[in-house]
């Protein structure tokens, strides 16, 4: 039926389908090949296969009873949200099932007394803060995605953002979730206790678990005040040492911002080209800089900051008078992404992660790699936390030159290996980087990993392959 | 925009097939979507099923299977090309500026030239509408003016009361209710071919365009009054026709290159400083002919010129520094702003109708919550597409209730009928020229 497309479907297939619609409803079972082609892929670049079937369940009894029937049938099974993500996590497993969570999105609690929200799983990331607002309360977590990442995703990815340096990830906020289990049960982890050492903090097992362990549903987060103000600078520099320099020295006076985002030299040019924010010319480095909290402290955290940029050889350094300002100020590093993937057809984005000292050095090797392989690459990311977003521009269809690609590619992972870094500071391992996984992690931890999935999933039927390989 | 633009060679499916539009396309501009994701929170079509296949993304995904011979162009491959609105939401949204407004012409010239979604009736319905009513001016003036007899002799009433309605498809008469109200002049015969101002500064085309020319005259005179009191001569040739928008938006690219020809001839495009246009679905398409005409030796140059110097009415007005108005209301009205899709995504034209409205003495401004989200009118996809259509409409005139306002200002004739006809009598519905002639016009009054 679907000779052109190479989508496995195995014999039993109408069978599966006649079951699964049982379940969900024939509306929400997809098999039709316009209706599962765009469930292929995720936003990862060049990453695409056929997904034989996607199920849209509406309730967790549903996806409960979807997973004792995929266990029964030895059916894979992928769990995806809105298809953000950039590690291939949710790419469809050939034979298996997408199953996918969007139609789980409400919000079900904002627990003002004790600051917690409650949400199913496809609840949105932006949703969550909104909700949050009302009650003077503040979900920090910002992946890039967030207008249309769902919160179940960012658990199973430990999503990052921009305001890690001073509040943390996902990780940090998840208080307890619900989760169905490889056979079906569904099952409640933590609580709404700030302090619970009760039994294994087996919540935290799920976090950053990619959708290899368990289905979570329903997720307890923390919620924190919502900071009263906020100020923000942009500062350019001649060179990243100085960026760096003055970074360190802003640390070091104790002062710990929200935001501190840097763009290099390359990134700066493509803004330019194609945002005209008015970058000086010939700046090799541009931070953005935002603190937030309450008001007086935010103002003399400002003031500060300015000083210490200027004493490290800052080219330019503004400070916003007004939100609108900062909005201006802001767009540089907004455009960042936009202006770098106009560039060319195909966009890869890294995130490796250094110690936050290690950073000018992993900068300089990513822009030495990208001239000795003769590849466009552009570096941009979160100065406060380590975590750099080195950027190829190139072409999926050019064979030669993404052979080059993945050469560079191993290199920087090695390097930030070599400067005990990671392979990812907030995508997920997925497909993308699980060749990496290896070099970063030993034996025994390695090991570790596939004890624990064997023991949860042992017919390995959710989200098989990724991450790691239960043999070698 | 690409520095190795590929052309991939014809694809042949399974029943040999081959691809006559989207074969042409460069394939960069398809390989520029990253799938992220950020189109679909602003897609009305992926908000209302949260299924991928409708959404900007999941379509481009589709496109893409179809040039690489992966999939066939199938009746579904069809119909959910035409589920799309045509908001170009997803543009304004897209971090890599994936031109999707091309993307999607292309593909539904593809989808018309495979004939998968066929049916007796749409092709009738085709036939009469694009290759007959919106390609002869004289045609649409002749079914304005049927129209106009029958809404004006009571013969609607009538017809309305008899039950005779009940003789027509469900599909029309359905929309019957909302058939737009025919303006008893036409905007020939309110406008002079040239119209000079008391100081000339400028000279400019008028476009009358043709639903606009029909239904919202006045607006065509309002403009030209706007233009005289700045300083334009105005050049409004008459019996101009559609300018094709309606053709390129429904895969007919093919009829839509015939209207360019003929609307860039009736216009001595070296004598003017701009062509204006206040109907933004067509100022979105008439800003693009070039592409329409590449291969047109005579009229490719022309094309370039036409779209440099096609302005939307407010984006020109804010590039002359309007006069700004000195009446003195006695009332201040609460009023607020609808973005038409094809102004603010299309043209990028957001912040010029604001401050042209915010130059206006006696109004209240409250802002519209999604004020940027489609109406659901898009071209002719009220009449296609009814039931989504509705939904769109519906949240529109809910979100505009929530302001308060007793004013709505939207620049485009096809949101100004579908707003209209949700919200009814008690919503007034206007074009901000509209507003800006009225101030124009209470000033000399008062002095």
């Amino acid at each position: 039926m679907c000779a052109l497309f190479k989508i496995e479907r195995r014999d039993d297939f109408s069978e599966t389908v006649a079951r699964l619609s049982e379940i969900v409803g024939a509306d929400h079972v997809l098999t039709r090949i316009e209706d599962v082609v765009p469930y292929g892929f995720d936003a990862t670049a060049a990453l695409k296969t056929g997904a034989p079937c996607v199920v849209l369940p509406h309730t967790v009894e549903e996806v409960s009873a979807v997973m004792r029937f995929c266990r029964e049938a030895k059916l894979p099974v992928v769990t995806r949200g809105s298809g953000t993500g950039l590690s291939g996590g949710s790419i469809p497993v050939p034979g298996g099932i997408v199953l996918c969570l969007v139609h789980l999105n409400k919000i079900l609690e904002v627990d003002s007394e004790n600051l917690t929200l409650l949400a199913e799983c496809g609840a949105i990331t932006k949703a969550i803060d909104e909700a949050a607002h009302p009650s003077g309360l503040f979900y920090p977590p910002d992946p890039g995605s967030m207008s249309i990442s769902t919160i179940g995703g960012n658990v199973a990815n430990n999503s990052g953002g921009l305001r890690g340096l001073k509040y943390g990830v996902t990780r940090d906020y998840v208080m307890g979730m619900e989760v169905v289990l490889p056979d079906g049960e569904i099952t409640w982890l933590g609580s709404k206790c700030v302090k619970d050492v009760a039994g294994y903090s087996m919540k935290d097992l799920f976090v950053g678990s990619e959708g290899t362990l368990g289905i979570i549903t329903k997720v307890l987060l923390k919620l924190v005040p919502r900071p009263k103000a906020r100020r923000t600078l942009l500062a350019t520099f001649d060179s990243m040492e100085s960026a760096a320099a003055s970074v360190s020295k802003i640390v070091a006076q104790h002062i710990v911002p929200c935001t501190l985002e840097f763009l290099d030299r390359k990134t700066c040019e493509s803004v330019e080209a194609y945002a005209h924010v008015g970058l000086p010319t010939g700046v090799s480095a541009v931070v953005l800089m935002e603190t937030d909290g309450h008001p007086a402290v935010v103002e003399e955290e400002a003031v500060q900051m300015a000083a210490i940029a200027e004493e490290c050889g800052a080219v330019s350094v503004e400070r916003a008078k007004d939100d609108a300002h900062a909005i201006r100020l802001a767009t540089a590093r907004r455009s960042a992404f936009s202006a770098l993937a106009r560039v060319r057809p195909t966009t890869i984005l890294e995130d490796v992660t250094v110690p936050r000292n290690r950073l000018v050095d992993i900068v300089s090797f990513v822009e030495e790699v990208g001239k000795r392989h003769n590849l466009q690459v552009a570096t941009f990311g979160h100065f406060g936390d380590g975590n750099v977003h080195p950027t190829i521009l190139t072409d999926e269809k050019d064979e030669d030159e993404m052979s080059r690609v993945d050469e560079a590619l191993s290199e920087i992972f090695d390097k930030t290996i070599e400067l005990g870094g990671t392979v990812t500071g907030e995508h997920g391992v997925g497909l993308a980087k699980k060749p990496y996984l290896k070099r970063q992690f030993d034996k025994s931890s390695y090991a570790l990993m596939r004890k624990i999935k064997r023991t949860l999933d042992p017919d390995g039927l959710l989200n098989p392959g990724k991450i790691f390989d239960l043999e070698d | 925009m690409s520095e190795s633009v590929q052309k991939f060679k014809p694809a042949t499916n399974s029943k040999n097939r081959v691809l006559k539009h989207l074969s042409d396309l460069d394939y960069s501009v398809v390989q520029q979507c990253m799938h992220c994701g950020m189109c679909l929170p602003v897609c009305p079509t992926y908000l209302e099923t949260r299924v991928e296949r409708n959404s900007p993304r999941g379509r481009i995904a589709l496109m893409r299977a179809a040039i690489d011979g992966e999939i066939e162009i199938t009746r579904e491959f069809g119909e959910e090309m035409y589920y799309c609105l045509g908001c170009l939401a997803c543009m304004t949204a897209c971090p890599a500026g994936v031109d999707y407004a091309t993307l999607i012409e292309e593909t539904r010239a593809e989808v018309e030239a495979q004939d998968v979604v066929f049916s007796p009736g749409r092709r009738f319905w085709r036939w009469l509408t694009l290759r007959q009513m919106f390609s002869r001016p004289w045609a649409l003036h002749w079914v304005g003016r049927s129209l106009w007899l029958y809404q004006v002799s009571g013969l609607c009433s009538l017809v309305r009361k008899s039950g005779l309605l009940r003789l027509l498809p469900k599909g029309l008469r359905d929309l019957e209710p909302s058939t737009p109200i025919i303006c008893r002049h036409f905007s020939d015969e309110l406008i002079q071919e040239l119209e000079a101002p008391t100081k000339k500064k400028y000279r400019v085309g008028m476009l009358t365009g043709c639903v606009q020319d029909l239904v919202f005259s006045d607006i065509n005179r309002d403009t030209v009054d706007v233009l005289l009191e700045n300083g334009c001569e105005v050049v409004t040739p008459h019996a101009q026709g559609c300018c094709g928008s309606l053709h390129s938006h429904n895969g007919d690219l093919e009829q839509a290159a015939i209207q360019a020809r003929r609307i860039i001839d009736r216009f001595d495009l070296e004598s003017l400083d701009a062509i204006i246009t206040n109907a933004a679905g067509c100022g979105s398409h008439l800003k693009h002919f070039s592409p329409l005409l590449k291969n047109d030796p005579d009229y490719a140059d022309k094309a370039h010129e036409w779209d440099r110097k096609v302005k939307d009415i407010s984006e020109w007005l804010v590039e002359i520094d309007f006069r700004k108005p000195q009446n003195h209301p006695a009332t201040t009205q609460k009023a607020t702003y609808h973005e038409a899709c094809h102004l603010v995504h299309g043209q990028k034209i957001s912040a010029q109708p604001r401050a042209i409205l915010a130059a206006l003495p006696g109004y209240e401004w409250v802002e519209l919550t999604r004020a940027t989200h489609c109406c659901g009118s898009a071209g002719i996809y009220n009449i296609t597409q009814p039931e989504q259509a509705g939904k769109l409409q519906q949240e529109k005139v809910g979100n505009i209730e929530k302001t308060g306002a007793s004013i709505v200002a939207t620049a485009n004739p096809g949101c100004l009928l579908q707003i209209q006809n949700g919200a009814g009598k008690g919503l007034r519905v206007c074009h901000p020229v509209s507003l800006l002639a009225e101030a124009y016009r209470a000033e000399a009054a008062e002095a």
